[in-house]
């Protein structure tokens, strides 16, 4: 009886020790010596991050850039000063900044705060999301024409800008909205950030980075010099919020001070095809518009079903989107090829297997995140259907247009029309 | 003239309710996403030294391709030992030669204290983050050598891609004003607590 007593008293002696000092122990295999010929004992180095305070420094950068490209765009139409304010921006947040921290980026901060609260968003990160769409909501897309750095980047370099046909144009402007969906979705389940990743000109800006990054950055500097703006016309997931709020903004940069006189001098000028010409006459005949008014109906009747569409192969594809997610993928690697646990080269494995944590626990996880993956990319598949809907919607809907007019969703506000047109301010 | 009028009055009218409701959209999402995170905290990125496995891809996978993770020598662990596990390749003869040296580009600088002690120090422009000496000081030495990200280098990416691809995830966030976790504070501090 006592022997046993006192042989549990050991045990707990032994792991209050262990708790307390196994650490510290455990490091301490051979014991710091004392020296004596009065060595003092040098301290490791930890040079400071990036003051706080220049954070704030960009966000208050940010806030006059867009108030002056506003006002230049929308007040003053000066294309020239659009240009200059581009070029201070391209040089301060993406040569100074290193192209972090970006707007279009943001998009991913904002999407994992709202749906992981474990993660906090800093406030320069949310504020480099709203600021330009607000901007955007009240003079148009001045953000994406003088504070943007990866459109100015690309916007330098157009040189000769191709017309595209409207359809091409549309069908490829639609990639966006995939992108976009898939960024909120993949930043959402905490898997990745895409936008980052596959920023193509953040290499450039950084003069460093894999090379095929920065090999797809100048392939489309290079296409930009064709087909303007590739990157802002054909991936970027920001540009599509921001067209949104600019299609209603209060305020959007004119091409004409005044009246348009419908000299079709303008109409060349914008690299973008986003000057939008005058409805032409046929298109008003009872005729036209009887078959618009069905093709209309046609598609507000198409969008439920585009969106159920959308939905179920958004459902259907959730195991292969939430392969992206490390947990999930290592889970399906462990379970596939049960005979890698022995590869001592595979480094996830090994370091999984010395993580201490069980199999059991890594696929219960991998099954709450493919579960949260099947929630995300229904609504995902649902949201694509949805815009491929109303752009549809879009198609027919009449306008009254008289005179020569910027599309107010597409243009980037950079104002080159302005220098065509020959009206007077009046 | 008349008639124009008024149809540009009703499309003001609808554009500037889309506006109002815009608007509000961004300022909810603003004010949702604020309520849900405890803001007003920086954050930065750096390594958990008591989670790291030592994969070695701290040396590939940072976005810079002189990697902004260096060896730190946490010198109040260190046991300054003659033949040191980090420094010398194991089974190598005990020579300071550079065939004998465990770091691929010999940053690690030996320095005579007094007998039978030696010091050792981090050449950081020599080092790349490999983590192969913190692999050999950890196995058989104190685990005075740890990795650390420095944030003179480091770009403070919106997503680290070192810590995307850390297979023991012993990188994350950690407060701006504490940025660093150097292992004997760090074990210092857990005393202290």
């Amino acid at each position: 009886m006592m022997k046993r007593t006192s042989g549990n008293i050991l045990y707990l002696l032994l792991f209050l020790f262990l708790l307390t000092g196994a650490e510290a122990m455990a490091q301490q295999r051979f014991p710091k010596p004392e020296f004596e010929s009065g060595y003092v004992q040098p301290d490791p180095t930890t040079p400071e991050p990036r003051s706080m305070e220049l954070e704030y420094v960009d966000v208050l950068v940010l806030l006059l850039v867009l108030s002056l490209a506003s006002w230049l765009a929308v007040r003053r139409r000066s294309r020239r000063g659009l240009l200059w304010l581009s070029i201070f921006s391209l040089v301060y947040f993406g040569f100074y900044r290193n192209g972090c921290i970006c707007s279009i980026g943001a998009i991913q901060n904002v999407a994992l705060s709202i749906f992981d609260s474990g993660y906090a968003i800093s406030l320069t990160a949310l504020l480099f999301f709203i600021l330009p769409l607000f901007f955007a909501l009240f003079f148009g897309r001045t953000f994406c024409a003088a504070a943007c750095p990866l459109g100015v980047i690309q916007d330098l370099l157009v040189i000769h800008p191709v017309s595209i046909p409207s359809w091409i144009r549309k069908t490829l402007g639609f990639i966006p909205v995939i992108y976009l969906g898939l960024a909120v979705l993949m930043a959402a389940t905490g898997s990745d950030f895409i936008i980052c990743r596959y920023d193509p000109f953040i290499g450039i800006f950084r003069m460093d980075g894999p090379f095929l990054m920065i090999f797809l950055g100048v392939t489309f500097l290079l296409l930009g010099m064709f087909f303007a703006r590739p990157y802002c016309r054909v991936f970027c997931p920001y540009g599509v919020l921001l067209g949104w709020m600019s299609r209603f903004s209060k305020w959007h940069l004119t091409i004409t001070p005044s009246e348009c006189i419908q000299c079709k001098l303008c109409k060349d000028s914008c690299p973008f095809d986003a000057i939008e010409m005058p409805a032409e006459q046929t298109y008003r005949t009872p005729e036209v518009a009887r078959k618009n008014l069905h093709r209309f109906i046609l598609y507000v009747v198409l969008i439920p079903v585009l969106v159920v569409f959308g939905g179920w192969v958004g459902a259907k594809s959730h195991i292969f989107l939430s392969r992206v997610h490390p947990d999930v993928y290592l889970a399906e690697l462990m379970i596939s090829r049960p005979e890698l646990k022995n590869d001592v080269d595979n480094v996830d494995i090994q370091a999984f297997l010395e993580s201490g944590e069980t199999f059991e626990q890594l696929v219960e996880r991998a099954t709450m995140i493919r579960n949260r993956f099947k929630k995300g990319s229904m609504i995902l598949g649902g949201f694509i259907g949805l815009v491929l809907g109303i752009t549809l919607m879009n198609q027919v809907v009449f306008r009254n247009r008289e005179v020569y007019e910027p599309h107010r969703g597409n243009c980037f506000s950079c104002g080159r029309c302005m220098d065509y047109c020959p009206v007077e301010k009046r | 003239m008349e008639k124009k009028d008024k149809g540009y009055n009703r499309r003001d009218f609808i554009n500037n309710g889309i506006r109002l409701a815009l608007g509000a959209t961004v300022a909810g999402t603003a004010a949702f996403t604020l309520s849900r995170s405890a803001t007003g905290k920086d954050y930065v990125w750096q390594i958990d030294p008591f989670k790291c496995t030592q994969c070695g891809r701290c040396a590939t996978e940072c976005v810079r391709s002189e990697s902004a993770v260096k060896c730190v020598h946490a010198f109040d662990l260190c046991g300054y030992c003659d033949v040191c596990s980090g420094y010398l390749k194991p089974g190598a003869k005990l020579e300071t030669g550079a065939e004998n040296q465990l770091c691929p580009t010999a940053a690690i600088q030996r320095k005579y204290i007094e007998e039978p002690y030696f010091e050792y120090i981090i050449d950081e422009e020599l080092c790349i983050g490999c983590g192969k000496c913190v692999k050999g000081c950890s196995a058989f030495g104190n685990g005075s050598l740890h990795l650390q990200i420095r944030h003179d280098l480091c770009l403070n990416c919106n997503q680290c891609s070192i810590a995307a691809s850390c297979p023991s995830d012993a990188i994350s966030r950690v407060p701006a004003d504490e940025p660093y976790l150097i292992k004997g504070d760090f074990t210092k501090g857990e005393e202290k607590g």
